[in-house]
């Protein structure tokens, strides 16, 4: 097991030199200079940078996200001894999904989920 | 054009001139907040040919082709508003064999156009399918005005008193031919993208128009009709032999969400290809022998005067306003094109949709950027 | 992979050498073999996407570069190495650079466990769902420093875009094979495919109502996940230009790409070891598949056939449907999907622990039936309309019978137009 996530991680490494060798290829062949490297803005010079403060609504995304995924994360292990945990395993699944639930209905409540 | 110090959480940027939805090159700066937007201030200017000049440096008949520039996608129209104005300050009749042909040719134009109009619709969406079916049923237009006049696109195929070229039976059967499959086509459209569920939700209920904001705005043809308005040259100020032309005009019902909304003027360019076909079947019935064309004087003279002659284009009205001054030229020429007034009203709709609205609002509001400028 | 290992420096009489060499010479191999793999399999899947795209579009598609255009891919990687590698003057060079490398790394690592065959496999893992799950949300980051560091308004929106999207679509996806896993009680992926069989009732697309919902569920998140139409507004066209790569040419813009493919295998190929028996041959045990190399291959053969098949299906959503916009693809996933998962997770459960063995047979029966037989009414409904729009094509004014095309026609028009030109110079 060890070894195979040693493994996994070698060739994480190797997946990283193979683009690199990709890439390393065209810095020899490709030609280079050949094109205007202001950033492609519809034919205009852009306006400002691209660098600014962005709409809430993505960030609430992420947040809702982390409240949800952490949990899947708490299910896994029950979802393995599913059936050595039995019952009382199974309700104290379900108090904890009843209770995400509850956080669910408020995020809609709050309408945190509406764009306008 | 004065460029606005963005607010510091507003992200501002250009959609065009180089941009895939921007119909031609046409400019929108978005101010946005993440996805939604402030507003879109449309820029025009970009393809501006100076039409209206040139038509001044122009014998009148000299003038006719370059009316098929003014919008590429509808020349005969342009041809025709053009031929209008002047017939009507020469006093020239034209033939009736000549205006029957007339209203195939206009016909036929409109469902080119609107072909590429629905299909740009769904292609903005995301659906790029029925974007290539229709232009498949474009190219057998495409090769039907190609034998009628030599041209696929600007087609200069009418003339100052009729139109250029006769056509044979031989031509006539093949518009039946095409017409007997293209009704069916379009049935097949709509199996591919009118119905579909993620198609209606992105268009209905999307930036609808009130019947008083499109009058307000000057909108014209089927935007105009979307909204509710029951307005249709061709019926309610006739030209031509349109008054013994059976025909219904579609008006925006709201089928899918409410009146004026993206999917109703969608809805009616579908609606108008059918009619097209209706007016084409009965064109072809009843088309009358005789000349092509009236004659017109080669150095045609026109006493000083002005005339407005305006037809029912895919795009809704489009007039040509010619002033003469007793020589061989037009003395001054105005268009009046029915995608300028669409796009002024895109600054009034942008404010809270979001920036994949504004594109379906482009799409569906059928701006076309060389009619626009001229 | 160490037994591999192990194995190997047996065979190759080279037991003496430190493990650890053989080990990373090994993994070396794998890493390559694997590489190549993918490479090969996203190319390919380029070709098809266009060929399908052409197919659905009633065109021909690439046919000029071997066999039915076969080597487009390979013609077109060769482009690709040729070109410049542009980075834009405003953009944050490091960033930039290192962009596709998760993305390319997330796709890779990730097929080094999927269990092509039932000794095919890099990497058996005892966690192999939630190394899957994991990995390959190593795509995110990569699409989000692409999206940042070009420091271009159309890439940051598709970047932003693509972030919420696909950790948003993760939690239903988990969700789903959750459920399997449930079902399993195991996280191998070798070992979800041994509770299957090879039949489709052996399937746990099958076993019951809830299973395939959750189907379904992965297969839509997986697909979100994936960007690719419907949901591929980070890249969406016609608005954003081409999202968070608009900025990136040459090989750098061929990692985005490649992962995006390669993505597309991926995520049918973990929706047939999940639920469609992996490498399971109808009527054949395990066991006689471990003794047999034909067999073998049989299964590889078979897994191949049905990952590929679900990618057709990706791609040919990809041409059928239009785009949905960012608020009802958010609105999509936490107001149904997400409530939908947990309702069919708990479903399952309980499903697992109140029918009895003999209802469950029932069930599956009853699930299989009308499962196959909505496929074979779609099936049924889609080969109609082939017929019928091979009927319409006889309409064509060029070949058909109404309308035969004639260059005569032609001819004497312009005949005509000359004649008429003529007379007009003349006079």
């Amino acid at each position: 097991m060890t070894s195979d996530l040693a493994g996994l991680l070698f060739l994480a490494v190797f997946a990283l030199l193979i683009p690199g060798a990709a890439l390393a290829i065209p810095a020899l062949i490709a030609p280079k200079g050949t094109v205007d490297l202001t950033p492609y803005e519809s034919g205009m010079k852009p306006v400002g940078s691209a660098r600014l403060r962005f709409s809430v609504k993505f960030y609430l995304v992420s947040l809702l996200f982390i409240i949800f995924d952490v949990e899947v994360i708490y299910l896994y292990p029950w979802a393995i001894r599913l059936r050595d945990l039995g019952w009382p395993g199974f309700f104290e699944v379900v108090m904890f999904v009843v209770i995400l639930g509850v956080g669910y209905l408020f995020i809609l409540k709050k309408r945190a989920l509406d764009w306008d | 054009m004065a460029v606005a110090i963005p607010h510091r959480e507003e992200l501002m940027l250009n959609m065009g001139p180089h941009h895939p939805s921007t119909h031609g090159v046409l400019r929108f700066i978005l101010h946005t907040d993440g996805e939604v937007m402030r507003k879109a201030v449309p820029d025009v200017g970009y393809l501006h040919r100076g039409i209206e000049k040139i038509a001044e440096r122009q014998p009148f008949a000299g003038f006719v082709p370059f009316t098929d520039r003014v919008n590429y996608l509808e020349a005969i129209f342009a041809n025709q508003a053009y031929a209008l104005a002047v017939e009507r300050l020469a006093g020239i009749q034209v033939p009736p064999r000549a205006e029957y042909l007339r209203v195939i040719a206009a016909e036929l134009n409109r469902i080119a156009s609107h072909q590429i109009s629905i299909g740009s619709v769904s292609m903005d969406i995301g659906a790029y399918t029925p974007f290539l079916y229709l232009l498949r049923e474009r190219e057998k237009i495409n090769d039907l005005f190609e034998a009628l006049c030599g041209q696929r696109l600007t087609f200069n195929y009418l003339r100052l008193g009729g139109v250029a070229f006769d056509v044979k039976d031989e031509w006539l059967r093949r518009l039946e031919a095409f017409l007997d499959h293209f009704e069916p086509a379009i049935d097949e459209f709509n199996s591919l993208i009118s119905a579909n569920e993620i198609f209606v939700k992105r268009l209905a209920h999307v930036a609808p128009i009130s019947a008083a904001d499109a009058v307000g705005y000057g909108l014209v043809g089927p935007n105009l009709r979307a909204s509710g308005v029951d307005w249709d040259l061709r019926r309610d100020q006739p030209y031509g032999i349109y008054p013994e032309l059976e025909f219904d005009v579609p008006v925006g019902r709201g089928i899918r969400g409410e009146v004026g909304d993206c999917y109703d003027r969608f809805w009616l360019r579908v609606e108008e290809m059918r009619q097209s076909c209706r007016l084409l079947r009965q064109a072809v019935a009843k088309l009358p022998a005789g000349d092509v064309c009236a004659k017109v004087l080669r150095k045609l003279k026109l006493p000083a005067g002005e005339a407005y002659g305006c037809v029912e284009g895919a795009r809704g009205e489009l007039g040509f306003y010619v002033v003469t001054d007793g020589t061989d030229k037009p003395y001054r020429v105005k268009i009046r094109s029915g995608s300028f007034a669409a796009l002024s009203i895109i600054e009034h709709l942008s404010r809270g949709l979001m920036i994949a609205d504004l594109v379906a609002v482009i799409a569906t509001l059928d701006v076309l950027a060389p009619e626009m400028d001229r | 992979m160490q037994l591999l290992a192990e194995r190997i420096a047996t065979w190759l009489g080279m037991e003496g050498l430190p493990r650890q060499a053989v080990v990373a010479g090994v993994v070396l191999v794998v890493a390559l073999v694997v590489a190549t793999v993918v490479l090969t399999i996203a190319g390919i899947l380029t070709w098809a996407e266009r060929r399908v795209a052409g197919r659905t579009q009633s065109r021909v598609g690439p046919n000029r570069v071997g066999p039915l255009g076969f080597l487009q891919w390979v013609a077109d990687g060769i482009k690709l190495i040729t070109k410049e590698d542009v980075i834009p003057a405003a953009a944050d060079r490091t960033l930039f650079r290192l962009a596709p490398y998760p993305v390319i790394v997330g796709i890779f690592a990730a097929f080094a466990s999927v269990p092509f065959g039932q000794k095919l496999i890099a990497a058996d893992l005892n966690v192999g769902v939630l190394y899957l799950m994991a990995i390959t949300s190593l795509v995110v980051v990569g699409v989000l420093m692409a999206g940042w560091a070009s420091n271009n308004k159309w890439a940051l929106l598709g970047g932003v875009r693509s972030a919420a999207q696909i950790v948003s679509y993760e939690v239903p996806s988990v969700l789903a094979a959750l459920s399997v896993v449930l079902l399993a009680g195991t996280l191998s992926l070798q070992g979800i495919i041994g509770k299957q069989g090879g039949w489709p009732w052996e399937w746990y697309l099958f076993y019951n109502p809830f299973t395939f919902v959750a189907f379904f569920l992965f297969f839509t998140s997986a697909v979100a996940e994936g960007n690719r139409t419907p949901f591929d507004l980070p890249e969406a066209e016609s608005e954003l230009v081409a999202g968070y790569n608009v900025e990136y040419s040459g090989m750098r813009f061929a990692g985005f790409f490649l992962g995006e493919f390669a993505n597309v295998y991926l995520l049918s190929a973990i929706a047939t070891a999940l639920f469609f028996g992996g490498w399971q041959i109808p009527g054949v045990t395990p066991d006689m598949q471990a003794a047999s190399p034909v067999w073998q291959a049989v299964g590889v053969g078979l897994f191949a056939l049905k990952a590929g098949t679900g990618a057709f299906v990706v791609l040919w959503l990809r041409w059928t449907m239009p785009r949905l916009r960012v608020d009802q693809l958010m609105g999509l996933c936490y107001r149904y999907l997400l409530p939908l998962s947990f309702a069919m997770l708990l479903g399952n459960a309980a499903y697992v622990w109140l029918v009895p063995q003999w209802a469950a047979w029932v069930v599956q029966g009853a699930t299989t039936t009308v499962g196959l037989a909505v496929a074979g009414v779609f099936v049924r409904r889609v080969f109609y309309h082939i017929r019928h729009v091979g009927d319409d094509v006889s309409l064509d004014l060029a070949r058909g019978e109404s309308g035969t095309f004639d260059p005569q026609l032609q001819v004497r028009v312009y005949g005509a137009f000359r004649r008429r030109h003529a007379g007009d110079s003349a006079s």
